[in-house]
């Protein structure tokens, strides 16, 4: 039997950076990976013949800085271009447009309404306020409240301390992003309601939520969050889809010495005296390591790579209430030529930017109607990117991809999802691009449409959940994924967790990763 | 007024912000968008199409032609093949850098020299009694820089040649869409690219030409400011901004050689008589007083400052360029000339002037920074350079 210092289970993101900073301390190092290719969500696939997509995420926003330096991605083949408008098409024919330059976004919002253009200026300080307040919890292992240890104690502190260190305006500041629904909250600020239902699409992202329910104003930081780093960072689309940012963290590990070995499903973690010692493969081959690290999200982590009767009973209880509850699905379209939106004809710089489609609050709020009552939107929310347009290798020459986020196509669909379901919803999605764009049906020349039961059975998400767990307030830091259970640490000895599941969790952030791989070089001996 | 170059009736329509920069009398764009990181990312990702025409072009014809040029620039010019294209710098009889440039022979006895600046006077003087004719050909010859991973692509669309055999600072004729150029593999930015060379009466088509077939693949215009991000990247030197011409310089110290410069490659020991022979030889035995470097700021260090002043770092998006004091345990041992935030290695780099003994690649210094107003010291680190290499720029 094969032996290591330690294994990774799963090679998304969050493992490969897990296993780089591992490696990197000297460790010997093993990634398995079920799939093909490592990635997990963050993955290229060539689709339709010549045509390249991001097939699950397809933007990166907050990679963290530390680890683009600590695992030298640049060398590595990290390559992060633009992506510097957003445009939302309105009902009434005009749109709103959001551009990388200052004084003409500003322009534009003020032809709108001249009070908001001014308002956007001191909204923008705030926030950059808050996440600045926000970020070093981004860096930080969640102390457990409810423990005396004095590391926890010491966590503490320093957590009450930087709060206080607010003063109290921010401090309340916070206190409302924490509390109030992304809707509510941006009404004490603007009054153009496609900027506020645009803004408010960030907090819905990922979550079963709307834009009116309380909780989402929080999650608009993380928006504000990649602006801070925006400039000297990490935002925009990855050369080579977001399967090249896997690919480059990957290098970044076997340069370090780490083993990654695809199309190696792991079975099971195997478990002796309740200390982990290694993984079963489903081949049936067993490798040995005294320290096993699970990408995977909570549920699966806790509950199906190991006997459930291995952990406490307590916490497989409050496993069973993480939430999922996966609520968006991709459209993932080849073109053969650019589409025309109505607001804003030809093949202009808007088409290099996101089209949103978030034209009112009260829209967002119906499409969250549909899903609640377990349908999905016959008018979602939409994120469009064309990749091509500025990374021309993702399509043949002179022709292009669009990514399609879309929300919400709930998990747990009424009657439960079929082929003709999943088609019924791709309709949905293209005849909703087609309002704003009519053309765009006789530009199709592949569609791929992936429903979160779709996401679930390629990826492994439970729910097809993107984020491995909703990013909701009672499931982040100490509660991420449950309390006493969040320094990537399980009930089992040796066995850790390392996927977005834990705090910080979410986008492709590799902070979890990372984390996971300190706390083991720290607290483990190994 | 200032001059416009042959392919300005296009990209004056272009630019939107009205970001002009002064070149050698000309007026080029700094940038054409508003914000300048996609014409930056072209370079690096695509291709992007650079309007380097204001350049000073000779073209040098004559039996004597090749032994005027040795006896100028610091390369051995004899061992330049036709096809073939030389960088190199020339000096003054102190071995002190007047100009740098590409030298291209375009056959058995006839070269073309590119300068940044005028040098038809120091030609002359240098072929005195030559067999030699000497034509500026500046306002004559349009320039065209496509330079980025997808560059060869593109030309290959409308190439009557096959471009896949043009090595690196090698160059051949050839027509582009049926319009007659001269194609040679070079540029500023450290990447795969090519310099198109042009009769300025068929500027404009080939802008055109270049602009159709490049549009599937991406190409875009860029100016100055992208140029200049690429360049430090490349590790390039600058004339007026990371060394002075000693035919401008006041003092001696403003003066720099080519070993100072990090050019010591481009000096040729073996030939003949040259200009500066004698003195960079003899600098060469005593080894140089400075050395140009690579810097590469440590962020951490520049984060902690800012931090100090509770801010995040700020820095321009735009290459910076004027001197900056380098430190080394408490002494100033040097000053950088022009820096930038790389967008692609995720680093903040300057190009510095560092004195003996203190520019062995490794060594930690401190690099000043204004933090609100306060002077402060990053710690920076001399690095090889250049920072950034890849593989496609010979391949």
């Amino acid at each position: 039997m094969k032996r290591y210092d330690a294994i990774i289970v799963g090679g998304g993101h969050n493992g490969l950076v897990t296993a780089a900073y591992l490696a990197r301390a000297g460790r010997k190092t093993l990634v398995l990976e079920r799939r093909p290719l490592v990635g997990g969500a963050a993955v290229t696939e060539e689709v339709f013949p010549g045509f390249k997509f991001s097939v699950y995420s397809y933007v990166v926003s907050l990679l963290r800085p530390e680890i683009i330096r600590d695992l030298d991605l640049p060398r590595h083949g990290l390559q992060i271009l633009p992506l510097e408008s957003t445009v939302v098409p309105l009902d009434n024919g005009d749109y709103l447009g959001s551009w990388a330059d200052g004084d003409l976004t500003r322009r534009e919002l003020a032809r709108h309404s001249r009070k908001d253009a001014e308002a956007a200026t001191l909204f923008g300080r705030l926030m950059h306020h808050m996440a600045m307040a926000v970020k070093p919890i981004l860096a930080m292992v969640p102390p457990d409240p409810a423990s005396l240890a004095p590391s926890d104690l010491r966590g503490m502190l320093r957590f009450a301390g930087h709060f206080r260190s607010l003063g109290a305006e921010r401090f309340h500041a916070l206190y409302k992003l924490m509390t109030m629904s992304s809707a509510d909250y941006l009404d004490e600020w603007f009054e153009f309601d496609p900027l506020k239902a645009t803004k408010s699409a960030s907090g819905i992202i990922g979550t079963f939520l709307g834009p009116r329910s309380p909780g989402t104003a929080y999650v608009l930081l993380h928006h504000y969050m990649g602006e801070i780093d925006g400039a000297f960072r990490a935002w925009g689309f990855q050369k080579g889809g977001t399967g090249a940012i896997s690919e480059t963290i990957a290098r970044a590990a076997r340069s370090f010495g780490a083993e990654i070995r695809t199309d190696a499903a792991v079975e099971r973690v195997l478990v002796k005296g309740g200390r982990a010692t290694g993984v079963a493969l489903a081949s049936g081959e067993e490798i040995a390591a005294p320290i096993v690290v699970s990408g995977l999200d909570p549920r699966r982590t806790f509950t199906q790579l190991v006997d459930p009767g291995e952990m406490p009973g307590d916490v497989v209880e409050a496993i069973s209430r993480f939430k999922f509850r996966g609520s968006s699905g991709k459209v993932n379209l080849a073109l053969s030529r650019l589409p025309d939106l109505t607001c804003l004809p030809g093949a202009g710089p808007h088409l290099r930017g996101a089209i949103s489609i978030s034209p009112s609050l009260d829209y967002l709020e119906r499409a969250y109607d549909d899903a609640k009552y377990g349908e999905f939107s016959r008018n979602p929310y939409m994120d469009i990117v064309i990749p091509s347009m500025i990374d021309p290798g993702m399509a043949p020459p002179g022709k292009h991809v669009m990514s399609i986020f879309v929300q919400y196509a709930p998990y747990a669909l009424s009657g439960g999802w079929t082929d003709a379901r999943r088609e019924a919803f791709g309709d949905a999605v293209v005849n909703t691009l087609a309002r704003h764009a009519p053309d765009i049906r006789s530009a199709i020349i592949g569609r791929q449409v992936l429903t979160p039961l779709d996401i679930e059975r390629t990826t492994g998400l439970t729910e097809g959940n993107i984020f491995a767990g909703e990013l909701a307030l009672h499931q982040l830091f100490f509660f991420r994924p449950v309390p006493g259970w969040a320094k990537y640490r399980t009930p089992i000895k040796g066995y850790w967790q390392c996927g977005a599941g834990t705090h910080p969790g979410g986008g492709i952030m590799g902070a979890s990763g990372r984390l996971a791989a300190l706390e083991i070089l720290r607290g483990s001996g190994a | 007024m200032l001059k416009t170059t042959p392919f300005h009736v296009r990209t004056a329509p272009l630019v939107q912000g009205q970001a002009w920069r002064r070149w050698a009398g000309y007026t080029v764009p700094s940038a054409y968008e508003l914000v300048h990181d996609r014409e930056y990312a072209a370079i690096r990702n695509a291709a992007a199409l650079i309007d380097v025409s204001p350049l000073y072009k000779y073209l040098i014809s004559g039996p004597d032609s090749t032994r005027l040029l040795d006896r100028m620039v610091t390369r051995d010019v004899t061992k330049c093949r036709v096809g073939q294209v030389m960088y190199t710098p020339w000096c003054d009889s102190q071995g002190k850098v007047i100009d740098d440039g590409t030298v291209s022979r375009l056959g058995e006895r006839l070269y073309r020299l590119t300068s940044a600046e005028p040098n038809l006077r120091w030609l002359s003087l240098n072929g005195a009694g030559m067999d030699v004719t000497i034509e500026e050909i500046s306002e004559r010859v349009g320039a065209l820089a496509l330079q980025g991973p997808l560059s060869r692509t593109i030309l290959q669309q409308i190439a009557a040649t096959d471009l896949a055999n043009l090595k690196y600072f090698r160059m051949v004729e050839t027509t582009l869409a049926g319009i007659p150029v001269a194609i040679s593999r070079t540029g500023y930015t450290g990447d795969l690219g090519y310099e198109i060379w042009v009769d300025a009466a068929r500027a404009v088509a080939l802008w055109d030409a270049l602009l159709t077939a490049g549009l599937p693949y991406g190409i875009t215009p860029a100016g100055i400011w992208a140029l200049d991000l690429a360049r430090i990247e490349a590790g390039l030197v600058m004339l007026d901004v990371d060394y002075h011409s000693s035919h401008h310089a006041l003092i001696e110290a403003q003066k720099s050689s080519p070993l100072e410069l990090g050019l010591e490659w481009t000096v040729s020991w073996d030939k003949g008589p040259y200009n500066g022979r004698r003195a960079l030889a003899a600098e060469r035995a005593r080894g140089a007083a400075w050395r140009f470097v690579g810097l590469t700021v440590d962020w951490d260090s520049l984060e902690s400052l800012y931090a100090g002043a509770g801010l995040p770092p700020q820095l321009p998006a735009v290459a910076w360029r004027g001197s900056t004091p380098v430190y080394r345990d408490g002494h100033q041992i040097g000053y950088a000339s022009s820096g930038c935030w790389s967008p692609l290695l995720k680093q903040y780099l300057a190009l510095a002037h560092l004195s003996a003994p203190h520019f062995a690649v490794g060594n930690d210094v401190r690099l000043e920074v204004t933090v609100e107003h306060q002077r402060r010291q990053a710690y920076a680190r001399v690095a090889k350079l250049p920072f950034f290499d890849p593989e496609r720029k010979r391949a």
